[in-house]
């Protein structure tokens, strides 16, 4: 389970991700928990698994016009569907980095397993409990899930 | 933009720096290279991960890295006492996301001189490298 203060790492850690790494804040949402059916995906989904003091998932899932931009805001010209993997996996791995500022070192990320498709299985046990943090960006919709136990 | 000079190297060098960039992510390999601004720093190389870092770094003899710390196959934290083994002088920046205190410690006492986390902006990126620089 997930305390309130938790949570607010990675929605600090989201929130510091646009304003710097695309230099144009992000609405970032209040975190909400999902109790029915699955968070779901955008298209675009980075996971980074947890381990050490902490088990789960974090993921950042985001559709492909919205990494479009945040590659063109990053002085990127290759669009290709590798790079916006390679983005997706990079904005996911970064939130979770940053998350050991508060977690300690012991919150061991793995690196990037990144999904493509709007149907993909996220691998989440059953006794995770995943909370949605929303994110708006521009006219683009993302979602950061964070489940661990 | 952020104009800086790396004249000052180029002097005690007598040629240009050489720069390894270490990292994972083609995007941050390549945003690293298009956001350093200083104008006698070459790119001599771009690794994935650590294993092609040290393979790299005996051919194209770099007097500075960045060096990512999360990768597959061999982590940065490694591959910087690997670096600093063949090359005791070479001053390493690790640009990294894991943001806790240890991390930091840990680098450095492996041999890395500098630690900026990620997400950065240009300017940060581009003081740090100053400062590596001020170093040599």
């Amino acid at each position: 389970m997930l305390q309130e203060r938790e949570l607010k790492t990675f929605v600090d850690g989201t929130t510091n991700y646009f304003e710097i790494a695309a230099q144009q804040p992000a609405s970032v949402g209040s975190p909400y928990l999902v109790t029915k059916g699955k968070p779901g995906v955008h298209g675009y989904t980075g996971v980074i698994k947890i381990s050490g003091k902490r088990e789960g998932i974090v993921y950042f899932t985001a559709p492909r016009t919205m990494l479009t931009v945040l590659l063109m805001k990053l002085k990127e010209t290759d669009f290709s569907d590798a790079t916006l993997c390679d983005l997706v996996g990079e904005v996911a791995n970064t939130i979770s980095g940053n998350a050991r500022r508060d977690f300690g070192r012991e919150f061991v990320i793995s690196v990037p397993n990144v999904l493509t498709g709007d149907e993909v299985e996220i691998p989440m046990t059953r006794d995770l409990r995943p909370y949605v943090i929303p994110i708006n960006w521009r006219s683009h919709s993302a979602k950061l899930v964070v489940a661990l136990k | 933009m952020f104009p800086v000079k790396a004249n000052a190297l180029a002097q005690q060098l007598g040629r240009s720096g050489r720069l390894l960039i270490v990292d994972d992510s083609n995007i941050m390999r390549r945003h690293i290279e298009r956001s350093q601004h200083f104008d006698d720093l070459e790119v001599v190389g771009t690794a994935a991960n650590g294993v092609e870092a040290v393979e790299l770094f005996k051919e194209t003899d770099p007097d500075l890295v960045t060096m990512d710390l999360t990768m597959p196959h061999m982590d940065g934290i490694e591959c910087i006492a690997q670096l600093v083994a063949l090359k005791p002088t070479v001053r390493i920046l690790v640009i990294s996301a894991l943001a806790d205190k240890a991390t930091a410690v840990e680098a450095m006492e492996k041999g890395a001189n500098g630690f900026l986390n990620k997400p950065f902006t240009d300017r940060q990126l581009n003081e740090a490298l100053a400062e590596l620089l001020q170093g040599m």
